[in-house]
This record gives C-alpha cells, structure tokens and sequence, in this order.
C-alpha cells in the first residue's frame, strides 16, 4: 500500500467516517426530537441542540465513581465511538467506489455493529453501580434476542447477490437488477431489518435498558461529562450508520450525483421518520416481553423471507 | 462569554429534589415540564441520573435528616452547575420556621443560585426564574462559582 493510497484511507476516516457522519447524526437527532415535539403539540427545540449538548457535556467535569474499574468506565466511551466510525468509513467507502471492497465486508460490517451494545454492556459493568448492572444486564439480553433475527435478515441481499459476502458486489447486483426491496422477501426482511434498528438504537420499544423513569439512566447513569459525550454522539452518529446500512443493503446506496442525492436523502429521511413514529406511539415493554417478540415472530418472518429468497421471489 | 459558558446556558439539564415538602412545589417543577409549558424550546431536559444535571432544583425544607442527603447529592454533579430553590419553605423554612427539627434553610447548605419564592411558586415563576438566572450567568459569568473542585466538604 503505497504512501497516496494510505493518506486517501485516512481522508475518508476523517471527513466522511467521522466529520460528515456526525453533522448527519445530529441532524437526524434534532429531526427525531422535533418530530417528537411536534406529534406532542409542542415547538421543540431549535436546529443547534445536539451541538450545544454535546459541547455543554464536553465542557464539564468527569467524576469517577469510587470503586470502578477505571479503564473500562473510561475507555468504553472511546471504544464505542471508534466503532461507529470505523463502520461508516466502511459504508461510506463501498458506497462511494464499489471497487474498494474487500471479501466478508459485510461480517465486519456486522460486528462492528455490535460493539457499541457491547461497550454500553461494559461500561455499565465497570461503573459498579447496581442499578447500571440491571441495565447492562437488560441491554446483554436485548442483544442475544435481536442479533439472530438480524443476521437472518440480513441473509436475504446475500442470497439475492448470488451469495456474495462484499458490500460493493450487493451494490453492483442493485444497480443492475433492481433494488431489493422490490422483491417479497425484501420487504419481508426489511421489516424484521427495521424493528431491529430499533432494538440496536435502544429507542421507545426496546429501551428498557436505559429507561430513565425507572433505573434512571440503566448504562448511563455514572456517566458525566466527556464520557457521556462520547456515548451520546456514538448513539447520534448510529442514528445515520444504521439506516445507511440498511438502504445500502435494500434500497442500493444513496448516490452523491445530481437528482441521485435528493432520491438518498428522501430515502434516509423516510427510514428516520419511520423509526421517530415507531419510537412515539408505542411503550416500553419488558424484557422478557421483547426476548419473546424477538425470538418468536420477527425470526419466524426472517426465516420466511430466507426460504423466499432461496426461491427467487 | 465563553464557548463553555453559552453551551451550558443552551442546554440546562435539570434535576429536581424534594427535601421533604408537601409535594405541591414539585407537582409544578413537573407542570413546567409537560408539552403546555415546553421547556425543550430552551434545550432544558429532565436528568434522570444527578451526574447528567446542571441544574439542581431544591423543593421543600430542609429538616435534619434530608439536609445530610442533600450535601451528598450536591457533591454528585459534575460541575459548573448551578441551584436554584423553589418555595418558601426552602427560602425561609415557611411555616416551619419555630420547629425545631428544621434548622437551616436550604442556602445555608447550598449556594443557592436563584430564589423563586411562593407556596407554591406558578410555573409561571418558575420559567421567570430561571430567565433571570440565565440573564445574570450571561451577564456576570459563572464568576464566584468554583468549578471542577469539590466544595462542602466538611462534615
């Protein structure tokens, strides 16, 4: 790998992993907070709100729980944000030139997705509070029951590529056959794809991990300042990278060319809108509640799409 | 003004705290916080842990055995923040003034930030309230506060 072709990989961490992920993830927050505002009859905040909280949480002091195991309550923040970035400079990579894939993109794709979960899991462990415990144990729970409905989903493009495990090639298939979703087994899968979303955002149905009306917080709740910072932007920064993966995965990427872009936009917007309503006309359920949602009914229309998709429908 | 500073006066998170009251200074603190009143238009959000705050609102009178709490809760927020007391009783003890098991107001514990007096205060008040204490922060700056040390420490 040559000096030019590393400084490129580096550009694309920083400007489109990091820099543009982010401006896109605040915005989607403040959508999903105005949304919310406005289905409650209420202003809502105005357009630079993540941006003061973030800056606000930056800006104040991180205090140490006594008794926690300090390099895993500080270094979870940090482990979670790296991940995020890393999986959208993958996502954004294939998207921009389907060329520089590598084979298995989508399982890394796939872990990566999984760490932030598991970094909320971890620091709430290391803080030592009990209350963070049930809400770690919560989210460990959540995890185990939305990932194999998850992975069968994603199964569906897999198989409609010709069993191809690079993201560049899903696109390449789109891009001459037709999007995805247009097929019975595509929207079948983008359905469980999308409850799912929810689950791994942690938000209304499936918040019972950080719910603040009853563990004030769950995972959260020892954290002040930076490291509250931290896992709030990765939370933000999901809230693009999730629906980016999926409309990469059904809907064939969002092309940054002309008339293309306004298309990928409403794309977006219509996958977060999508979740901002799921997320405001339905309650909290228990965790047992959403282990058996998981496992019964969303792996039973998964596997139903799989065999779909098996026939070619 | 710093960054610091006019980041902090955008998004206000508050927490309330009753240190034994009769209940109708919170059942207002939680009136400002409902969609008639809205006060997500000035990025305030309620915290549901003491450590995400920057606010403290203080409600009741402070009797002997609350008091005790409320220095421990106070130690708790990641600072700068700032308190504010709601209601006559933490004012002035209110009617509990001649009992004998309220000795102190609460600004003899806390370095109370803003006064909104009323038994109870409207939310109305409250709002009002909290205005001004931002005009003063913006004014004077969070000058006068010590920030990022722990204060209160003895006893």
């Amino acid at each position: 790998m040559g000096l030019g072709e590393s400084v490129s990989y580096i550009y694309y961490l920083l400007i489109y992993g990091f820099l543009l992920t982010a401006v896109l993830g605040l915005a989607a927050s403040w959508i999903d907070r105005k949304v919310t505002a406005r289905v409650q009859y209420r202003v809502g905040p105005p357009l630079l709100q993540p941006v003061y909280d973030i800056i606000k949480l930056l800006g104040k002091e991180t205090l140490l729980p006594s008794g926690s195991s300090r390099l895993l309550f500080l270094g979870a923040p940090l482990l979670s944000l790296g991940s995020v970035v890393l999986v959208s400079t993958i996502l954004w990579m294939n998207n921009l030139d389907p060329s520089k894939t590598f084979i298995g993109d989508i399982i890394v794709v796939i872990y990566f997705l999984t760490v932030p979960s598991l970094s909320l899991i971890m620091g709430g462990f290391a803080s030592g509070n009990p209350l963070s415990a049930i809400g770690s144990s919560r989210e460990a729970k959540l995890v185990l029951s939305y990932e194999l409905p998850f992975i069968l989903a994603i199964l569906v493009p897999v198989i409609h590529s010709e069993f191809s495990i690079r993201l560049g090639n899903i696109l390449a298939a789109q891009a001459g056959q037709g999007v995805f979703v247009g097929s019975l087994s595509g929207v079948l899968a983008l359905i469980v794809v999308v409850i799912c979303m929810q689950a791994k955002l942690g938000l209304v149905p499936f918040d019972a991990a950080e719910a603040e009306t009853e563990i004030t917080g769950g995972c959260l709740l020892e954290y002040s300042g930076a490291g509250l910072a931290l896992f709030k932007l990765s939370k933000y920064m999901l809230l693009f990278v999730l629906p980016f993966f999926i409309i990469i995965l059904f809907m064939g990427g969002i092309r940054l060319d002309g008339i293309h872009l306004v298309w990928g936009l409403l794309k977006y917007l219509g996958l977060v809108a999508l979740v901002t309503v799921i997320r405001n006309t339905n309650p909290r359920v228990r965790i047992d509640q959403a282990v058996r949602f998981f496992w019964g009914p969303v792996t039973a229309i998964a596997i139903v799409a799989v065999v779909l998709a098996f026939m070619g429908i | 003004m710093s960054v610091k500073i006019k980041a902090l006066l955008k998004s206000p998170w508050v927490f309330h705290l009753s240190t034994g009251s009769c209940n109708n200074c919170d059942i207002e603190v939680l009136d400002c916080l409902t969609p008639r009143f809205d006060i997500e238009r000035f990025g305030m959000q309620l915290a549901g842990s003491i450590k995400h705050a920057d606010i403290l609102l203080v409600t009741g009178s402070g009797n002997r055995k609350s008091m005790e709490r409320v220095k421990r809760i106070y130690q708790q927020i990641s600072k700068p923040c700032l308190v504010v007391a709601i209601g006559e009783c933490s004012l002035s003890r209110g009617m509990f003034i001649h009992s004998y098991n309220c000795p102190v107001p609460v600004d003899k514990v806390l370095p109370v930030d803003v006064y909104i007096p009323g038994c109870p205060p409207k939310p109305e008040a409250i709002i009002a309230g909290i205005t001004k204490l931002i005009q003063k922060v913006e004014r004077e700056g969070l000058a006068g506060k010590k920030t990022g040390e722990r204060e209160n420490e003895q006893d």
